[in-house]
């Protein structure tokens, strides 16, 4: 029975991994960070993203209050939060996440402001979006090293 | 790292053509990292230990500089107690750039001689050269992969194994060169690190340890072979 179960949460990875690769949301840089897993640094991926959520959320947050800031003019700020953004978004394999960033950015060297109101509203849907299938991720993960703990309890 | 009775072993332990000296073998090499982004300093901290490197790691230009003891506090010129080994930096940081800090540890006649390594997020060509210009040993376009990473790892053997010659490594450094600018002009299928992303060693999941030694040091960059596609190394991966 906890064959069956760690089986299932195995093919549940690969589903959602397959689709994330698929529809273009994470690309090879993801698979790199994974590689670099092992026994001593068993989290290492969970640890990196979680890093990544919260210097996420707060560029998004400047990056909104830049622009409802009805006085806005500061594109140059903007732009500095965008690059921060596009690296740790190409570091972690957030592929459609840096792309999103780099039409931002271009909206934003035309200062057009209405463009950039529209890519952020698309940035944060699409962060929104990849932090809710990352922590399903790691969720199955989880699931999958307590299925493995009981199968195969250690031995002192 | 094992450690057994009075010897270390490096954990990637096959690199074979190595001939170490005593004294190599014991230390590891060690590399300062600066860049202002925490993912980044968290993924090329990690890059670095998985290949059995000794990191610091720092968030900025004037902080890589008092750590090597060179800033402007001190009027001497530092001395590497340290032993730092590689640098490898960020270009854009707030205050001062990685270029920036190159130029400073080029004009410092003790740090001059390690080896400094820039990663940008951008591919632009002439920072590019100016980097190299400025005495840089190469130019890693992010995301750093472990490949680039074992890359850069051979500067600092290189310049142990004096012995070698410093012909063949003056050599090796104009291959690589006109490698990077010959290879923007064709946009050859060969990957310097700027134009293409460095193929990982090895597609399959097992741990790290057991990946492909890293390339002796006569060889080029290793170039991509049909295993390295990302959509092979992606079928290979969920298959598992």
């Amino acid at each position: 029975m906890l064959g069956l179960a760690a089986d299932r949460l195995r093919a549940d990875t690969n589903r959602l991994l397959a689709f994330l690769f698929h529809q273009g949301i994470l690309d090879e840089q993801f698979l790199q960070l994974q590689q670099l897993e092992d026994e001593t640094s068993p989290n290492f991926v969970s640890e990196v993203v979680n890093i990544y959520f919260h210097e996420s959320e707060k560029l998004l947050r400047n990056l909104r209050s830049l622009l409802m800031d009805k006085e806005f003019s500061d594109y140059n700020k903007m732009g500095i939060h965008l690059n921060q953004f596009m690296g740790s978004s190409s570091s972690i394999g957030a592929k459609r996440i840096r792309n999103v960033c780099v039409a931002f950015r271009a909206a934003s060297e035309q200062n057009n402001r209405a463009g950039c109101l529209r890519a952020l509203e698309l940035l944060e849907h699409e962060y929104c979006f990849l932090k809710n299938k990352l922590h399903e991720l790691f969720q199955i993960q989880q699931q999958r090293a307590l299925a493995a703990a009981v199968r195969y309890p250690m031995q002192n | 790292m094992a450690m057994n009775g009075g010897v270390t072993w490096r954990r990637t332990e096959k690199i074979d053509g190595f001939n170490f000296s005593p004294t190599d073998t014991t230390e590891e090499v060690h590399v300062l990292a600066v860049d202002d982004s925490l993912v980044d300093r968290k993924v090329i901290e990690r890059l670095l230990r998985i290949s059995s490197c000794k990191v610091t790691a720092v968030d900025s230009g004037i902080r890589a500089l008092q750590f090597l003891g060179l800033d402007e506090e001190k009027n001497n010129d530092g001395f590497n107690d340290l032993k730092v080994d590689l640098i490898i930096t960020d270009y854009c940081m707030p205050g001062m750039t990685g270029y920036e800090l190159l130029k400073k540890v080029k004009e410092s006649s003790v740090f001059r001689e390690i080896p400094v390594v820039i990663m940008s997020s951008e591919n632009v060509l002439a920072r590019i050269d100016r980097c190299l210009e400025e005495g840089a040993e190469d130019f890693i376009v992010k995301p750093v992969k472990l490949s680039d990473v074992k890359r850069i790892k051979d500067y600092t053997t290189r310049e142990f194994r004096a012995v070698e010659g410093e012909e063949k490594e003056r050599s090796r450094k104009g291959i690589n060169k006109r490698k990077l600018r010959d290879s923007f002009d064709d946009l050859s299928p060969s990957p310097p690190s700027i134009l293409f992303p460095s193929p990982s060693p090895s597609p399959s999941p097992t741990p790290p340890q057991s990946q492909s030694p890293s390339p002796s040091p006569a060889s080029t960059p290793s170039s991509p072979s049909p295993l390295d596609s990302p959509t092979r190394r992606l079928k290979m991966t969920i298959s598992e």
